[in-house]
């Protein structure tokens, strides 16, 4: 027994590697996304709406895949399995992150970008200090749901062969015949849910100082 | 001397024209209220001078320096320079929400101005008294009433030190009490000889404070004069049936 939790700390650290590398570059990413979606230029948004489309309008096991795959046979080589995994994560995430930003930004009444203008402060100063801090208080409880999303997505990049929480737990039910480890690792997933949930009901506390 | 001068301007949305050969100019010291039916140009008028808008065609100079020569706008630098020249209060604040008080009066003076903190928050603390609202510096914008966050706004723009002050329908979004509140600082600014361009629906205050009052209806001047004039002597038809409405 203290041996199987042992694997399955060790499954949950690969767990939480993805999930932090994931947030670290998609949580950027979407906002890159979002700006190029928001774009007045017209190629570049309707090519970024494309990539959201898909990203949003397929599995993301199969754009795994893809990400795996798709190299060996165009270049004849594929990134390793970990690798491949951070990035298609990090590509369908960012879509996700995106459109959440992209409503936040949205929702900040016009007023507010005319009293920085009249008041002279430069564009990145308005949005870094205007807007955005604004966005992120609006877009926590869209995030939270997201990130939670996540962790549980993790369980997917077993899918190319990464050994993370779930594919531990699977491999050593069928080595024991038994279903407890799987039971276990719906306990693991469920306590890093209430630390992320915890965590984000800590902030929207935080930002709770004004409306 | 001219703080504001705007000659032969011209705007439209789409195929609707807003404004239609406005001029007319402000001095130094002078209060301008700007009157007129919903929809005649005169919150526009004020939003091209605040480039928060832009004109079509036309030159808008502010103090000696030109916005947009005959439809032709100013490089960058021109234009943030003039910008500061210029103060807008807005009919529904905008105050920021996230920050304090103290912070929306000081964040532009830190970083536009570049006065160091100490220096901002000194200006920020006389303005705030001055709007009798010492004891607010620390609070939100949502713990105040509508009047006290339109007097922050009015410290936010003074804070600047703007050659003119733009009010666009400061006391719109307020109740008859409020409204008493924020006339009462424009007037007490009017009595420092502050220079104003103040668009209004009230008709009694206009009267009062302004040097000079202008009537826009449809995009155009239909006049202009001392608030006697404007007001009581005024032989031109549609500012009668325009004040006969406020029971002038």
């Amino acid at each position: 027994m203290a041996k199987l939790l042992w694997l399955m700390l060790e499954g949950t650290l690969t767990s939480l590697r993805i999930f932090f590398l994931t947030l670290l570059f998609a949580l950027p990413l979407g906002l890159l996304v979002a700006k190029g979606r928001m774009s007045k230029h017209r190629i570049i948004s309707s090519l970024v709406n494309g990539y959201i489309m898909i990203m949003r309008g397929t599995p993301l096991i199969l754009q795994l895949i893809f990400v795996y795959f798709a190299p060996y046979y165009v270049l004849g080589a594929s990134a390793d399995r970990f690798t491949a995994v951070i990035i298609a994560y990090v590509i369908n995430y960012a879509a996700y992150f995106a459109e959440i930003y992209r409503g936040g930004i949205q929702s900040i009444p016009q007023g507010q970008l005319e009293a920085s203008s009249v008041l002279g402060f430069t564009k990145v100063h308005t949005f870094t200090h205007i807007v955005m801090p604004q966005v992120i208080k609006r877009i926590m409880p869209a995030m939270g749901n997201e990130v939670i999303t996540l962790v549980k997505d993790t369980a997917l990049a077993q899918t190319i062969g990464v050994a993370e929480l779930f594919r531990v737990a699977q491999n050593a039910a069928a080595r024991e015949f038994s279903t407890m480890p799987i039971f276990i690792a719906g306990v693991f997933y469920f306590v890093m849910n209430a630390i992320v949930s915890k965590s984000f009901d800590f902030i929207e506390r935080k930002l709770d100082y004004y409306r | 001397m001219a703080v504001i001068t705007v000659a032969h301007v011209r705007k439209s949305f789409g195929t609707l024209e807003v404004l239609k050969d406005i001029s007319f100019s402000l001095e130094k010291g002078e209060v301008l209220s700007v009157i007129g039916p919903s929809g005649s140009g005169k919150s526009t008028l004020l939003r091209c001078i605040t480039n928060l808008e832009q004109i079509d065609s036309g030159t808008i100079t502010i103090g000696s320096d030109t916005l947009v020569n005959q439809g032709v706008y100013a490089d960058k630098t021109t234009i943030s320079r003039i910008r500061l020249q210029v103060g807008l209060v807005f009919q529904n604040f905008n105050l920021f929400p996230h920050f304090s008080v103290l912070r929306n009066i000081t964040e532009a003076q830190v970083h536009v101005l570049k006065s160091p903190k100490a220096d901002a928050a000194d200006t920020a603390m006389d303005l705030l008294k001055k709007m009798g609202l010492s004891d607010k510096a620390s609070a939100y914008p949502y713990q105040l009433s509508g009047g006290q966050q339109q007097r922050v706004s009015i410290a936010r723009a003074l804070a600047l030190r703007p050659q003119v002050l733009c009010f666009d329908e400061p006391t719109s979004a307020l109740d008859p009490e409020l409204t008493g509140e924020i006339l009462a600082v424009i007037k007490e600014l009017a009595t420092e000889h502050m220079t104003m361009m103040v668009v209004t629906h009230e008709m009694a205050f206009a009267r009062d404070i302004s040097n000079r009052v202008i009537f826009m209806d449809d995009g155009l001047i239909v006049e202009e004069g001392s608030p006697e004039q404007v007001f009581s002597n005024t032989t031109n038809e549609r500012t009668k049936r325009f004040l006969n409405r406020f029971g002038n």
